[in-house]
């Protein structure tokens, strides 16, 4: 086969496996800026904390770390509760959500940084799974089970965040609370606290996306800043809020970055997503798959 | 008072400052108070489009960063003296700030905020990949120590100071204007209610782009000196978040709706960063204004200045 040829397929291969991890990273973010209209630009701050847990429990007691994640879901849905609560009272109450909210969820994300950077310092840390070493090979391309397992794993998650939203009460309330609050309210359900849990349910997917991140690179506290853009630009793409929509932009974006990183070397990558999110801002701000 | 008049006392006040520092004769306060005179001018430029008109920009250091290597690329290029690289500095980054306006202001606030965070980013990633003003390696800046003016034959980072302290009065002289005049009266009603506002006929985007345009290039022109200042100039550096929560963190804890909030918060919260990197750690000082911004939304929302004024009020109801 042509080396080149065989380049951009592995390159492709790449991206589509990173792609399904950044749908994870997403998830979150899609919910509660895409249903709720709660820009929680400290979304990878919990990612990173997501990291660290997996990384103690990994590194304490040897368990792996995506089941260390699934047993940390329900802390990590109680904290999201609690800073919607914070969130509630302090700004959507008094209707002042979009200056402070903002600055609010801002200094969340420097708190969060700056406590995990003064308690483990700014060296890489990394987590042991049998799984990180080696690779498939189906004939000349490479799959690399470091890269497979957390997109299947996130694979499995978007999965099971469709089926809650499109199947369940609680979920189907969570769309409704996007549209129409206010008709929500007359079906006799508590907007506040479908937001609550809706917000919870955010959160608690940075558990397993963190423990996912640890999985594909060693983590230090600020390399959440990096999937700050990456995350609203997938958010965006996908057309806010459609979780159909979030998976295929983040694999579209994992393709582009990792064709970049292939060709014109890695330095690039980040101008790629970013650039991307830039350009639909300004030309196609409904996103791609948007209506 | 009127503007004159309001920068008369601004620039005695400047020139009493200096002269001061010179005669206490230690050359960490000017190094020092460079610094805070910096968070000074980024904070009045944020919260111009920020504090006026009620757009968060992220971006600050998208803005801080390219007025740097704007100095940096002259610095290759053909040296220039620091005032006109100041000026330089202030045209290109008000003309991004318009572009970057005007691509992303017809969207919610939001976007805005989002997409001012990755200007910075991309901003980063292209300075990284320009080989010509240092790439990843980062720039050295040589300096001469001592610098000829009117006669005088002042230190270097004195000299640094007199500009910074220049530029800082350039941007509360604005902000107060702005604040006093028509235009500030369309921020507000921007703030308050853009649909409202464009109802009722003022031109919201024009007004919006006015207020990207000034508060990018009061932005840049902080960020002009900085590669003199610091010698050495790697983009993590130049663009680093730091400068974005920094600019937040400041008006907001001072307060937003005057140009003496951000005044406030830039000398109390750069001082404090300044004792807090000397006595404990600069990882601290961050968590400091991390903890002080969250808190001040929460607790305070109309900053020191609302919490003033508040009791004043109280005050004089007795």
């Amino acid at each position: 086969m042509d080396v080149q040829l065989e380049l951009l397929i592995n390159a492709v291969v790449a991206g589509l496996l990173l792609g399904g991890f950044y749908a994870a990273v997403t998830a979150g973010v899609s919910i509660s800026f895409g249903m709720l209209d709660i820009v929680n630009i400290a979304h990878p701050a919990f990612i990173i904390l997501g990291s660290y847990v997996a990384y103690i429990v990994n590194i304490q007691f040897g368990v792996d770390p995506i089941v260390i994640s699934i047993v940390m879901l329900p802390a990590f849905y109680l904290l999201g509760t609690a800073i919607y609560q914070i969130y509630y009272q302090s700004f959507e109450r008094r209707g002042q959500e979009s200056l402070r909210g903002l600055a609010f969820f801002f200094g969340l994300l420097f708190v969060t940084e700056v406590t995990l950077i003064l308690t483990f310092g700014v060296d890489y840390r990394y987590v042991e799974a049998s799984y990180i070493g080696p690779s498939l090979h189906l004939g000349s391309i490479d799959f690399p089970l470091r890269m497979l397992v957390p997109c299947v794993t996130a694979l499995i998650m978007f999965g099971a965040l469709q089926l809650f939203v499109t199947r369940s009460f609680t979920g189907r309330a969570i769309m409704a609370v996007s549209q129409d609050q206010l008709a929500l309210q007359l079906m006799a359900a508590d907007p506040i606290r479908i937001k609550r849990i809706a917000f919870g349910i955010s959160i608690a997917t940075t558990a397993i996306a963190g423990a996912l991140l640890i999985i594909i690179q060693p983590v230090e506290p600020s390399v959440g800043r990096e999937y700050i853009g990456r995350v609203f630009a997938i958010c965006v793409l996908g057309g806010l809020g459609s979780l159909p929509g979030t998976l295929i932009a983040a694999m579209l974006l994992g393709v582009m970055e990792s064709i970049t990183a292939t060709f014109y070397g890695p330095s690039w990558a980040p101008a790629v997503s970013f650039g991307f999110l830039l350009l639909t801002l300004a030309f196609r701000p409904a996103g791609l798959f948007g209506r | 008072m009127n503007t004159i008049k309001f920068t008369l006392i601004c620039l005695l006040v400047g020139a009493a400052v200096f002269v001061g520092g010179h005669l206490f004769g230690v050359g960490y306060l000017f190094f020092a108070g460079y610094t805070i005179l910096q968070f000074v001018v980024l904070a009045s430029a944020w919260n111009i489009l920020g504090g006026y008109c009620g757009y968060v920009n992220f971006g600050s250091a998208a803005f801080f960063g390219l007025g740097a290597y704007t100095t940096v690329f002259f610095y290759k290029f053909f040296p220039l003296p620091i005032p006109l690289l100041i000026v330089i500095a202030a045209i290109v980054c008000g003309v991004v700030g318009f572009g970057m306006g005007y691509l992303t202001l017809r969207l919610r606030g939001a976007f805005f905020a989002i997409a001012t965070l990755a200007m910075a980013v991309v901003l980063q990633t292209l300075v990284v990949n320009w080989d010509y003003v240092g790439g990843s390696r980062g720039a050295y800046i040589v300096r001469d120590e001592m610098i000829p003016i009117f006669g005088y034959s002042i230190e270097y980072i004195e000299y640094l100071f007199l500009l910074m302290m220049a530029v800082s009065i350039i941007a509360i002289v604005i902000s107060r204007t702005i604040a006093r005049t028509q235009l500030g009266f369309g921020f507000a009603s921007i703030r308050d209610d853009e649909l409202a506002a464009e109802a009722t006929g003022v031109p919201t985007l024009r007004l919006k782009l006015i207020a990207t345009t000034l508060s990018g290039a009061l932005m840049g022109m902080a960020g002009a000196p900085f590669p003199y200042y610091i010698g050495y100039l790697q983009p993590a550096s130049a663009f680093g978040l730091e400068y974005g929560v920094n600019s937040i963190a400041m008006p907001i804890i001072g307060g937003t709706t005057s140009w003496v909030g951000p005044l406030v918060g830039a000398l109390l919260l750069g001082s404090l960063q300044q004792i807090a990197t000397v006595t404990i750690s600069s990882a601290v000082n961050l968590l400091i204004v991390g903890l002080l911004l969250v808190a001040f939304v929460v607790i305070a929302p109309n900053g020191l200045v609302g919490l003033v004024q508040e009791r004043l009020k109280a005050w004089r109801r007795k």
